[in-house]
């Protein structure tokens, strides 16, 4: 049953890759959107009765499905198996639900290309699905880490689908080898997991975890999880890692709202919750996930503030946002990481899908200085854009404020002050990006942009001062487009109807997601937490001594800190209503009062460049100077055309010895007769 | 009555004879005659080793060496016109040609 999951999507794949060219649009479209809604609804069905299961004794809540044995070999074992406990059912409810939505969202967004690129697209598609739900439904490290692998090959897919455009296959390039230094770490941390534990089964390790005691110095269990969180900062784009998920946006948009913002880049923080047990043996790893989360998401909020693309924008909201996750984990609140895991997909996925919307309606246009006064004429994506962006804010009753807040309040609760100030101030900026998008974007007038002027080179002041930036994201936005871009805003729609379905469900769902999880202190029972608690109890070490003690107290707390962030996003709101709606000279003027600090923000902290001077220029200089021209040049062609010479050499001098003297011949005959009989003689 | 080693010495020194001849003559005639005269001296050798042992061994092989000598003449001195033809000479170091 549980293999049904991951295989439909895979057949959908191979019927696409297959046969896909050869049938209309219709035919491969339809074939994948069954596929993953198949597989949608094997999903509920198994989650429906998996919560059929009684919650108690702890491990009582899981289902197995071994398929067969992969790796037998003297002591190690690892075989094909699946597992389906609670935490796990909320990904595959998330991959298949939202997978589902944004296959048919791209029935319409695609539409646009050729039949057999269609195919392609819809064939990597559910390859990508499929080799996610391995990823979350493996019960060994192995299993899960082919499905790791599968979901990088597909976003680098993915990424470089218009893979004739330079930028887009240097991004998948990009996205792909930064995902393999993380990679790195990740194999070295399971090894280093089967070293110590033996076996490689999530449910053994954190058996076997459970037996020791935290370490409070660092030991092997915090090299081990350290290596792993290496792996999941690659996946998820935390810091320092983080630097190709902005690239990847080359790729189609509702592949940046599936792959780059709903499900792959969350496999990170899924990684950690599968692992918690492991993780909370190893205070000095998680307090570091913590630092590392809090700070990729307050400095991705502030790049996010000030970036041109609509996609980027986004692009770093969701860097930003993954930061709260991993907050989230390395506070040790599990339950509240996978939350906003699961709420965030809804938003971010809906965000995304409303740009993709804004840029099929602009023909290509991704930069927002080209946008504005969409409201009127897209009144769908209007609207369901700003019911993701409230929920996303934080306000109040959508499903962003429940799973923040809850995150938000863990850190107080355990008593990481600074980290909680820095998701504040994050949860600020969230609100200020967002809004200024929305106001950018919709409101407003529209910056009107003379098809031909992008032709002749001219560029308003404003983009001139940006140059490198504006040239940079210009270029994007022209080659994105897969019709002419002399069709920009010439026919303004709002989105088709497959387009506009995904757009109002994920809506619906970015308010409603966040009441799965209602806390205690609003009167709910946080059913939420009660459903993962299989998955994160063992992880609990602190037998929540805290939370008796604080029931009455921390309620109160909790209400404080909820109208303290409730009133932060707010002021979010007003302040990009103040800068970006009303008077917009604002928001010019402290750009140039700061010109520094704006031009560190449009070059994202540089962080690229360090890259490029401290990585990729001395790898260029060392294999250009040092391996190509000494090493292979001198060295190995070196050794070869010197054999030959020394062979040439050496003949040189013996083939003097060839005369071409019949005497001589019959004389150094005669002398060898001479001396081998005289040899034997005496 | 000459002994074996009598023959054995004239045998050793119709060979030196010959190969001298065979190095140090620059006509290709003079030097066929010189293989002839170390064949000669090996013969000598055989026809001396088989009267001294009391065995006819010695003389049938001396028949076979002489028919292939004769036969060696033939051919050689076939190559030697057919040289001749080519170059006008008869030296041996006129016919250094075949070398790297």
């Amino acid at each position: 049953m549980l293999l049904l999951i991951p295989l439909l999507p895979f057949l959908g794949f191979l019927a696409n890759a297959g046969f896909g060219r050869r049938v209309a649009k219709s035919v491969s479209g339809g074939v994948a959107c069954l596929a993953m809604l198949a597989s949608f609804a094997v999903s509920a069905v198994s989650v429906w009765r998996l919560t059929a299961l009684p919650a108690l004794p702890p491990g009582a809540r899981v289902v197995d499905q071994h398929v067969f044995d992969w790796i037998s070999s003297g002591e190690f074992h690892a075989s094909f198996s699946l597992r389906l406990d609670p935490l796990s059912a909320v990904m595959i409810l998330v991959v298949t639900g939202i997978g589902s939505l944004i296959h048919i969202y791209s029935t319409a967004y695609m539409h646009g290309e050729r039949d057999a690129e269609y195919a392609r697209y819809f064939s990597y598609l559910n390859l990508f699905a499929s080799f996610m739900l391995v990823l979350v439904l493996g019960s060994n490290f192995l299993v899960m880490f082919v499905g790791w692998e599968g979901v990088g090959l597909c976003s680098y897919l993915l990424i470089g689908f218009w893979y004739v455009k330079r930028s887009a296959s240097d991004a998948g390039k990009k996205a792909f080898i930064v995902n393999r230094v993380g990679d790195f770490g990740f194999i070295l941390g399971v090894l280093l997991v089967y070293g110590r534990f033996g076996t490689v089964d999530f449910q053994a390790v954190a058996r076997a975890a459970s037996q020791v005691a935290p370490e409070t110095a660092f030991g092997t269990l915090s090299v081990m999880t350290l290596l792993l969180f290496v792996g999941a900062t690659g996946k998820s784009a935390q810091i320092p890692l983080h630097v190709w998920l902005p690239d990847a946006m080359e790729g189609p948009t509702p592949v940046s709202a599936l792959i780059h913002a709903a499900t792959m880049v969350t496999a990170g923080v899924y990684m950690i919750g599968r692992n918690a047990v492991l993780f909370s043996h190893a205070p000095e790893t998680l307090s570091l996930v913590a630092g590392v989360g809090a700070v990729t998401a307050f400095l991705a909020g502030t790049v996010g503030l000030v970036q041109n693309d609509i996609k980027r924008v986004l692009a770093y909201s969701t860097v930003s946002q993954l930061g709260f996750m991993f907050l989230a984990m390395g506070v040790g609140a599990y339950a509240a990481g996978i939350l906003h895991l699961y709420t965030h997909a809804f938003f971010k996925a809906l965000l995304f899908l409303g740009s993709g919307a804004v840029i099929h309606a602009l023909a290509g246009e991704q930069d927002l200085r080209r946008m504005g006064g969409l409201r009127k004429e897209l009144p769908v994506t209007y609207w369901t854009f700003v019911i993701g962006a409230v929920a996303i804010a934080g306000v109040p009753g959508l499903a962003g404020f429940f799973s923040k807040d809850e995150i938000l309040y863990r850190t107080y609760a355990g008593g990481h002050t600074f980290l909680w100030a820095l998701g504040l101030a994050t949860s600020l900026l969230t609100a200020i990006y967002m809004f200024r998008l929305v106001f950018l974007a919709f409101h407003g007038e529209r910056a009107q942009a003379e098809p031909d002027s992008r032709a002749s080179g001219l560029r308003s002041p404003e983009l001139a001062t940006s140059d490198g930036v504006a040239r940079q994201s210009g270029e994007a936005a022209e080659a994105a487009s897969p019709e002419s871009p002399a069709t920009v805003h010439r026919h303004v729609h709002d989105a088709p109807p497959a387009m506009a379905l995904a757009l109002i469900v994920l809506a619906f769902g970015s308010v409603v997601a966040g009441y799965a999880g209602l806390p205690h202190a609003l009167g709910g029972s946080n059913p939420w937490e009660r459903f993962l608690a299989p998955s994160f109890e063992e992880a609990q070490l602190q037998p929540d001594a805290g939370t008796g003690e604080a029931a009455g107290g921390s309620e109160r707390g909790e209400l404080a800190l909820m109208a303290v962030s409730s009133v932060v996003a707010f002021t979010g709101i007003a302040v990009a209503a103040v800068c970006f709606l009303k008077r917009r000279d604002l928001a010019r003027a402290v750009a140039e009062r700061f010109p520094g600090v704006r031009a560190m923000l449009l070059n994202k902290y540089y962080v690229d460049e360090i890259y490029d001077a401290a990585i990729v220029q001395p790898i260029r200089l060392v294999s250009e100077h040092g391996l190509w021209r000494v090493v292979d040049a001198r060295g190995i062609d070196g050794a070869v055309n010197g054999v030959g010479d020394s062979v040439w050499g050496s003949s040189a001098i013996l083939r003097r010895a060839q005369t071409g003297s019949v005497r001589a011949y019959a004389a150094s005959f005669f002398l060898g007769v001479v001396l081998i009989v005289g040899y034997y003689l005496w | 009555m000459p002994t074996l080693t009598d023959y054995l010495v004239l045998s050793a020194l119709l060979f030196s004879i010959g190969a001298t001849g065979v190095f140090v003559r620059r006509n290709l005639i003079t030097i066929l005659l010189s293989i002839e005269i170390m064949l000669n001296a090996v013969n000598l050798t055989f026809v001396a080793f088989g009267r001294a042992l009391g065995e006819v061994d010695g003389q049938i092989i001396v028949f076979f060496v002489i028919t292939v000598a004769a036969a060696e003449a033939a051919v050689g001195l076939a190559i030697v016109i057919a040289l001749f033809r080519h170059r006008e000479s008869l030296n041996p170091d006129s016919f250094t040609m075949l070398k790297w």
